[in-house]
């Protein structure tokens, strides 16, 4: 099911020129209205004339999480406060949150988009929604329950936490859908497991993931515990919140709604537009967005874009699985590794439960790399040489992954932190200081 | 013939073995034998209970990672070479130990060891071929 076919299909010259008739006139706005971006114009020596084509887009100088903190609180809005009828702020995650203002068009696309979304993985009117995603600052909740809501869709707005309740809900009221962070995923598929509810007798076709990044392996493991299968929700609060980007059910990449959203892929440390098919950092540009226009927005989000026509139908971009942030990339002996990468060589250990965490040291001057595993019934043999062998295989199977030697730690399960909202996977004990 | 044996996984962290010793206290457990496998990061610890099935669920309850698997039990005169000659019987047979633990039974003048042969099988049989004294599973847990 498509819900805006006219939008979702559309060829490509017509998204193009689509495309540029808004970017001129959001660019026009910007200008016009935030000082920040006249500014940014002035001393880069651009006009909102200069934007003659998309490619002149690479004409506007990038808007960056620090400029956004520096407007706070509402320095980026567009528009009087008073056509502002909804603020929200980032999770704050890497620091200190940013605001983010909508005016009631604001709202009305966003409900469109996650409206799109959600029908892409199969929602419709007849379903139930448990939305675990937070309802207060973060975008989550909100995006999730405009999108239900447009489409019709019966919504639970639970939010995170209160476990057994979520447990309690999802068998009384025949939760079909299920929206959360894949950390509060795992945390309650085995929650489920320990009161002997098997997943299968639930009411559950698709389970929403978004908020945090994921590996595929990741997928693989979640859909095996909740026997549906498990889609990818892709947003930033900067820009709108979920709803940016979702998942078809042929699972190549997360469609990018161009029409509001307009991507580019550039090299984090040239700054050079990438081709498409090309690795590097997701910048996005809103056009329509009236409260608080962003161009030129770089998310710090790694992936590469691919065309053409998808299998289900839609014209739409899509970018591929956010594979880590610039900002979460860790160097280690001067080697730039992701989290997402080592998840993806442990969760290739047959049995290996998906809790790990990822312990950075110099204890003397070299890096060391410490992940600790939750030993599980699956890994545990009565025999120590069994055991310190599994050590080794995860440690290989890191080593081939990255390039580096690390240490595994196998710990008692169920000692690692749980996470309702996103798990802190990386643990930096190193000194800061130069 | 065989034995079950209980595994539990420890890391090496201060109090780890005690806890898992409370839970089985608090259950009314008492133990047999016990032995502990360690290296730098973890260890296992190896009982012999006369409930096993009742100590892994109180165990597990309490989030334990639990294995439950087979030993063989020998009972050898408690003097010289009491142990030699069963390792002697395996050896002739090339049956390779995974590792044994003995314990002295006081009142008997009698040692008891726990043995897991790699073939548990092929050991039990060499073992009562050669005239050792494998005990069953009942006179253990009764001692």
């Amino acid at each position: 099911m498509i819900w805006n076919e006219e939008k979702e299909c559309m060829s490509q010259e017509d998204r193009e020129k689509l495309q540029l008739e808004r970017l001129q006139s959001i660019v026009k706005v910007a200008y016009e209205n935030v000082p920040y971006y006249k500014k940014l114009f002035n001393d880069a020596g651009v006009k909102p004339e200069d934007i003659q084509s998309l490619k002149d887009i690479e004409k506007i100088p990038f808007t960056t999480k620090t400029d956004l903190r520096e407007a706070y609180p509402f320095g980026m809005f567009a528009v009087p406060r008073r056509e502002i009828v909804e603020l929200h702020t980032s999770s704050g995650t890497t620091g200190k949150p940013t605001v983010s203002g909508y005016t009631k068009g604001d709202l009305e696309i966003w409900s469109e988009c996650m409206a799109r979304g959600l029908t892409m993985v199969g929602v419709t009117e007849d379903d139930v929604i448990q939305n675990t995603h937070g309802y207060g600052l973060f975008t989550g909740g909100f995006g999730v329950h405009y999108g239900a809501q447009k489409i019709g869709a019966t919504v639970i707005p639970i939010s995170t936490g209160q476990t057994k309740r979520q447990m309690e809900i999802m068998q009384d009221f025949g939760t079909t859908v299920l929206i959360v962070t894949p950390s509060y995923g795992l945390y309650l598929a085995e929650e489920f497991a320990d009161e002997d509810i098997d997943m299968e007798d639930l009411d559950l076709k698709v389970v929403g993931f978004g908020a945090e990044g994921w590996t595929q392996e990741m997928r693989e493991k979640l859909e095996s515990k909740f026997h549906v299968p498990a889609y990818n929700i892709y947003g930033l609060t900067e820009i709108m919140g979920p709803g940016i980007g979702l998942e078809c059910h042929v699972k190549d990449g997360l469609h990018i709604f161009e029409d509001h959203f307009y991507p580019e892929i550039i090299d984090p440390k040239t700054h050079e537009n990438l081709p498409d098919g090309e690795k590097g950092e997701l910048v996005l540009t809103t056009l329509t967005r009236e409260g608080m226009p962003l161009l030129r927005f770089r998310t710090k989000d790694i992936t590469r874009l691919k065309r053409g026509k998808c299998e289900c139908g839609r014209t739409l971009v899509r970018i591929e699985r956010i594979t880590g942030r610039s900002d979460d990339m860790m160097k280690i002996r001067g080697v730039s590794i992701f989290p997402s990468q080592i998840e993806k060589a442990l969760l290739k250990i047959d049995g290996l439960e998906p809790h790990y965490q990822i312990i950075v040291t110099r204890p003397g001057h070299l890096d060391e790399l410490e992940i600790q595993v939750e030993a599980s019934p699956e890994l545990f043999s009565d025999e120590v040489k069994e055991l310190v062998g599994i050590k080794k295989k995860i440690e290989e199977l890191v080593h081939s992954e990255i390039g580096l030697r690390v240490n595994v730690t196998l710990v008692e399960p169920r000692t690692l932190p749980r996470s309702l909202g996103k798990a802190v996977r990386v643990i930096d004990k190193r000194d800061v200081g130069i | 013939m065989k034995l079950k044996q209980l595994s539990i996984f420890l890391e090496n962290r201060k109090g780890r073995m005690w806890n898992a010793l409370d839970v089985l206290e608090k259950a009314g457990v008492n133990l047999r034998a016990l032995s502990i496998a360690d290296t730098s990061e973890f260890g296992i610890l190896r009982l012999i209970v006369p409930e096993p099935d009742r100590a892994r669920e109180v165990l597990e309850e309490k989030g334990f990672l639990i294995k439950i698997g087979e030993v063989i039990a020998v009972g050898i005169p408690d003097q010289p070479g009491g142990l030699n000659k069963i390792l002697g019987i395996l050896d002739k047979s090339s049956i390779n130990l995974d590792y044994l633990y003995a314990f002295v039974e006081q009142n008997k003048n009698r040692a008891i060891v726990i043995l897991h042969p790699e073939d548990i099988d092929a050991g039990i049989e060499v073992l009562k071929a050669g005239g050792a004294d494998v005990l069953t599973a009942e006179e253990v847990y009764s001692l």
